[in-house]
């Protein structure tokens, strides 16, 4: 699908994008970034790909209408259900592609950064699949805060290399697979787990991650007898659950597209997440985009109760998406979302992770037509975040 | 011809040394590249810190970071060499990540380069190709030199193409790795620099990364002009006051 949302050939979306890195990664993203769209298109890799998602991954995910979630809205509301995946998020839709990718060239060992740990579990699931070599970089910190899937990934045969430079988070974690990258440029891929970093990643990252928005046209369709929502709801830390759920909706400007970021404590409050309103355009892991800094250009630490949208960039196509103003923007805070979240859970049985309570979030804020169509896209489930929720509620 | 280029038409070997501006003290950097000029260091890079270094070692990662905390800044980094040509007559140059550059302004920066008489400047995570269709007009307005890496990895088309659009020298990147020190390089690596002096390229390349020692200088300059380092030299100012920086070139050559 060719838009004008879409990337370009140089692999820029509007000004954002591109490949910014050092000399030494060249080779490797250049032979992915020749290969990456020859090579997914070939009938054995799709065939492959969509038999994994089916079989293994449990695709496709329920388009659910939310009739509780509805009434108490008064409009009509579906979920689509990206929680039902294996491994519990979206995530996982990426990494079976990249592994297949990485396969077809011929490379036997993979590396990974992770913050929460979501996109290590989905990335160490595929390696343990494929029987490859799997390395995870994560925060020394965030090793700490999420014991649980550290020792997921550990289960599934890899192992979590923790980063102790910088801020010892996800960026710093991104930072030493890179760095890892470039001391192995040979055997090595790369896996990264959003539409982030250098081209192509974005753009290969969106297209394994668009079978949500193919689903969610096909799903409607049915339910509906149209193939298109009057709204796609996503959150965005780094953006590829929102990527995936607006792709196909990219070029039709009647489907109103919503990307939610953290505000944390609040936008103003120092402890933000929201890089749309407080980032400027800069470069962050190989990439051209908006990203939260200081006056001289130092990348600075963002915060949010979600471990999975504290990320101080975003990926180049929401930038263009947010300065094209083609999505609305808009920033919830922890409270919020942690509200919406629980309400979920009563209304409709569904614990969401915290990521997609943000999501969650905009139906208390926003005001829909009773008529109107609106897709939440639930990322991700919340057993990972019941101890902040134990926490949070005293529960 | 230009302060760079000056200096490689001399008949001899160049020695330059790398450190991060604002490391160990804040205030340390003019005291540095004086100590180093009169040691007869060659030529000077002035590491600009940054927060996220990609392509750097523990050790450089380190002290950029150690910098940012003693409260460098690009603004105070010119501050603090804006009389520095009164002194010093070795060609600097400023290795920096784009982003600090980017937000700085980039023509405010080679504007401020050109005022200084900084010669040129490493951008590691600037690549050729948005150099050549964006910047390469404003670099040569203000005369700053551009110094691109390669490495084991680039191919030879790659490494003419560079070649074509450099005008100083050609950063040969000693092995396929980030920064830091070892203490030999193997034969894979002499094999690289042997490779990549029969190219009889246009510019002379200067060896860096992995440069520790006086086995590994002496084996990066056998078939290279020159080698720079870093790593070791900053390992050795964490430890040692800046008077003794003879001390260390002295153990090199």
């Amino acid at each position: 699908m060719k838009t004008s949302y879409n990337v370009n050939e140089k692999g820029f979306y509007g000004e954002f994008g591109g490949a910014f890195i050092p000399e030494m990664l060249y080779p490797n993203v250049e032979e992915l970034r020749q290969q990456y769209l020859s090579a997914t298109a070939e009938p054995s890799f799709q065939e492959e790909f969509h038999s994994l998602l089916k079989e293994y991954v449990g695709r496709p995910t329920p388009l659910y209408f939310a009739k509780r979630l509805s009434e108490q809205f008064n409009t009509k509301i579906y979920l689509k259900r990206e929680d039902l995946c294996h491994t519990g998020a979206h995530k996982i839709n990426n990494t079976i592609g990249q592994i297949l990718l990485a396969k077809k060239l011929g490379k036997t060992r993979i590396i990974a950064e992770t913050g929460a740990g979501q996109h290590g579990v989905a990335t160490a699931t595929v390696c343990a699949l494929m029987g490859l070599q799997c390395i995870v970089y994560m925060g020394e910190i965030d090793i700490e805060r999420q014991a649980p899937n550290v020792a997921r990934m550990k289960m599934l045969g890899a192992e979590v290399r923790p980063a102790t430079s910088g801020s010892k988070t996800l960026k710093d974690a991104t930072n030493e697979a890179i760095r890892d990258w470039i001391n192995n440029p040979v055997d090595t891929f790369y896996i990264i787990g959003s539409v982030v970093g250098p081209h192509p990643y974005p753009d290969m990252v969106a297209r394994f991650q668009s079978v949500i928005s193919e689903e969610i046209q096909k799903q409607l369709l049915e339910h509906e007898n149209r193939e298109n929502p009057d709204y796609v709801i996503a959150c965005v830390g780094g953006g590829s659950n929102a990527a995936g759920a607006f792709y196909h909706f990219l070029d039709n400007e009647n489907v109103k597209l919503i990307a939610v970021e953290a505000a944390g404590k609040g936008v103003d409050s120092g402890e933000s997440a929201a890089t749309s309103i407080l980032g400027k355009i800069g470069v962050i892991h190989g990439s051209k985009t908006l990203l939260m800094q200081t006056k001289d250009g130092q990348i600075t630490e963002p915060y949010s109760i979600s471990a999975g949208l504290d990320y101080p960039g975003v990926g180049p196509m929401h930038s263009h998406l947010f300065e094209t103003k083609r999505a609305e923007f808009i920033a919830i805070t922890d409270d919020d979302a942690m509200k919406a979240g629980i309400a979920l859970a009563k209304t409709e049985g569904i614990i969401p992770a915290i990521e997609s309570s943000h999501a969650l979030a905009v139906l208390h804020q926003k005001k829909f037509k009773p008529e109107d169509v609106v897709v939440i896209n639930l990322s991700g489930r919340g057993d990972k975040d019941l101890n902040t929720y134990i926490n949070y509620f005293n529960l | 011809m230009n302060r760079i280029q000056n200096k490689l038409s001399e008949n001899k070997k160049i020695l330059s040394i790398y450190f991060s501006a604002g490391f160990p003290n804040l205030n340390d950097t003019k005291s540095l590249i004086e100590n180093l000029a009169k040691n007869n260091v060659d030529m000077i890079e002035i590491g600009l810190p940054f927060s996220d270094p990609l392509a750097d070692g523990p050790t450089i990662q380190a002290s950029s970071t150690q910098a940012l905390k003693n409260g460098m800044t690009t603004e105070i980094l010119f501050e603090q060499i804006k009389d520095i040509r009164e002194t010093v007559e070795i060609p600097l140059i400023i290795m920096g990540y784009f982003n600090p550059i980017l937000q700085f302004g980039i023509e405010n920066f080679l504007k401020k380069c050109r005022e200084i008489g900084i010669d040129g400047l490493i951008i590691p995570d600037l690549p050729l190709e948005i150099y050549l269709s964006e910047h390469k007009q404003l670099f040569e307005d203000y005369g700053i030199a551009m110094i691109f890496l390669i490495t084991p990895q680039t191919s030879e088309e790659r490494i003419r193409l560079i070649d074509e659009n450099s005008n100083a020298f050609i950063y040969m990147v000693s092995s396929s790795s980030v920064t830091g020190s070892r203490d030999s390089f193997d034969d894979n690596q002499l094999a690289y620099f042997e490779r990549i002096a029969s190219m009889n390229l246009k510019n002379p390349q200067i060896v860096g990364f992995g440069i520790s020692n006086k086995t590994t200088f002496q084996q990066a300059v056998k078939h290279q002009k020159g080698a720079i380092i870093g790593s070791s030299f900053i390992q050795f100012i964490a430890n040692n006051p800046i008077v003794n920086i003879s001390v260390f070139i002295q153990n090199l050559l």
